[in-house]
């Protein structure tokens, strides 16, 4: 299973990644090879067969709803490139 | 004089607690040997100067959020970052009295099998330092063959503790899943991330998992350890069912010296009072890699959507508004590998692909699972090489990224079934270290513990790099 030059894009723009042309080229050959190699999962037939999410059978477990102190603001903006009154800053959209 | 390349962490812990040694003098021999040898090897990211308590030290892959220590997984994007809160791990490690002795370095995002993806350059091998330590933890698994700490955490996710430990003849255990929280650690795939020790013995490995272990309450995927860890004391393995997959003892690629090793560990076994029998895992192995390659990049490209130049790490702008900066910033601040993953994740997730990818992969996973309960219904324990190689060379397989990710064929399958696994070294092919794996079911770290420990007094294995040794 080919990937195209086209959907390389597409799912870069998707992913937030804007790449280079000479990325584009490289990763269409090497995404092609590896969606080859994933695609044998459809060998198999599991109409039948449930999925696994979670590896471990358990069950939900309840708490006691206790408030705690939370993340100070100074703390959580501590690694913000970019901060203004208490808020993290981007540029305009 | 510490002989740091020796002294295993028990016998450092007992140097301590007699007062021996102090606390003090014993992070300067690590850091005296980590001047010395990491120059070449680079294992470390960075380092701490003074030790933050009266125990033995230890190393985090720098996946491990310690508070005023930066931790960056390897990633450019996440330079400079320096987390405001510890991980439960890191916390419970210094609750036991270690010290943080310093920050490892690992494949990007954890996302490898030869720590060359790192944003920081390569560690490599203290056997022979033309070759990779294996990865994603190298960083942790150098720092430990090499006596630049006396043990370490990694983490492992298709095999990143296992089959680094494999490569540079050390113990490493990849835990149950949801015995060791993950709170604070930086996520790749979170139904598959598990944080293990990596040790010079099996008994360190057991005294190292028995204070990282438990339920956390700040991860609600951890659970309690249905019985105590035990430090394994027993030499024998009578009464002990052991399972040779055929599958995974025989799949192709499988160097004849890695072979030759395991076989005669499976024969010592048999010398040491077990029951040895061939069993069969036919699907687990021939689409465990494939199911490993679409869940795992799937639930990263979820888990990387985070690095968007917003909060922490990396921002670059560009002259288009906060779009542009979110673009720029990730392809400026990840390296291929994630990339790659990313995209990929994305694809199989992407609407019209989701249930013949990654909804199929999930159902594999059931049969994955099926498959060694069934196993484990004659046999405690499976065995096979870690690892089909010993340890590559560095840049043999980093132009094609699928002859890489087969370094995990054999780790992969019980990885995807949620069970523990530990590699013990079990010889030696052509000078390099061999990696034998012991797979239980859910829970049974103990009995791992217990057999890892008798093949290792009976096989005699010399945990001292040969080049290194006095």
């Amino acid at each position: 299973m080919a990937i195209t030059r086209e959907e390389v894009l597409h799912v870069a723009r998707l992913a937030r990644l804007e790449l280079t042309d000479e990325e584009v080229e490289r990763f269409t050959e090497q995404l092609s090879a590896i969606l080859e190699a994933v695609a044998k999962v459809s060998e198999l037939d599991l109409s039948d067969v449930e999925p696994t999410a979670h590896p471990l059978d358990v069950v939900n477990v309840w708490a006691e709803d206790e408030p705690r102190p939370s993340l100070p603001v100074e703390e959580a903006l501590a690694n913000a490139p970019e901060r203004d009154a208490g808020f993290f800053k981007v540029p305009p959209a | 004089m510490i002989d740091t390349l020796r002294l295993t962490a028990e016998e450092a812990m007992g140097l301590v607690e007699r007062g021996e040694v102090s606390a003090a003098e014993l992070h300067r021999a690590y850091l005296d040997a980590i001047g010395e040898r990491d120059g070449e090897l680079h294992a470390y990211l960075r380092t701490v100067d003074e030790p933050d308590g009266d125990g033995v030290p230890i190393a985090f892959k720098d996946l491990i959020s310690t508070r005023g220590v930066e931790t960056t997984a390897g990633s450019k994007i996440l330079e400079g970052y320096v987390p405001v809160y510890d991980a439960t791990v890191a916390t419970r490690c210094r609750d036991a009295a270690l010290t943080l002795l310093g920050k490892t370095n690992m494949d990007e995002f954890a996302m490898g099998s030869s720590t060359e993806n790192s944003g920081y350059g390569p560690t490599r091998n203290p056997w022979d330092p033309e070759r990779v330590p294996g990865g994603s933890s190298g960083g942790s698994a150098t720092a430990v063959a090499g006596g630049l700490a006396p043990w370490a955490l990694g983490s492992d996710t298709g095999g990143s503790v296992k089959q680094p430990a494999s490569l540079c003849g050390i113990v490493g255990l990849r835990p149950t899943y949801g015995t060791v929280s993950r709170y604070g650690i930086v996520a790749f795939a979170s139904s598959l991330d598990q944080i293990g020790p990596m040790t010079k013995t099996v008994r360190d490995c057991a005294l190292l998992y028995r204070i990282i272990a438990g339920r956390d309450p700040c991860d609600t995927t951890t659970v309690e350890l249905p019985q105590p860890v035990e430090i394994p004391e027993r030499e024998d393995l009578n009464g002990i069912r052991i399972g040779v997959p055929r599958e995974l003892n025989e799949t192709e690629g499988i160097e004849s010296g890695v072979k030759e090793s395991v076989e005669r560990t499976i024969e010592l076994c048999r010398e040491l009072g077990a029951e040895v029998g061939e069993t069969t895992l036919p699907r687990s192995v021939e689409y465990g890699l494939a199911c490993y390659y679409l869940v795992a990049p799937s639930e990263a490209s979820s888990n990387l959507a985070r690095y968007d130049g917003v909060r922490y790490g990396l921002r670059v702008e560009g002259d288009d508004g906060v779009r542009a900066m979110y673009d720029k910033t990730r392809d400026a601040g990840f390296g291929d590998e994630p990339k790659r993953r990313i995209m990929l994740g994305t694809y199989a997730l992407s609407a019209g692909y989701y249930e013949a990818y990654y909804g199929q992969a999930q159902k594999v996973r059931t049969v994955i699972a099926r498959e060694h309960a069934a196993a484990f219904e004659q046999f405690d324990v499976l065995v096979s090489p870690t690892s089909p190689t010993v340890a590559f060379k560095l840049g043999e397989k980093t132009a094609n990224p699928l002859a890489m990710y087969l370094s995990d064929v054999l780790t992969i399958p019980s990885n995807m079934a949620g069970l523990p696994g530990l590699s013990i070294p079990c010889g030696l092919s052509d000078g390099l270290p061999v990696g034998f794996q012991l797979i239980g079911p859910q829970f049974s770290e103990n009995r791992l513990f217990h057999v890892g420990h008798a093949l290792e007094k009976a096989i005699g294995f010399d945990f001292v790099p040969g080049r290194l040794a006095p």
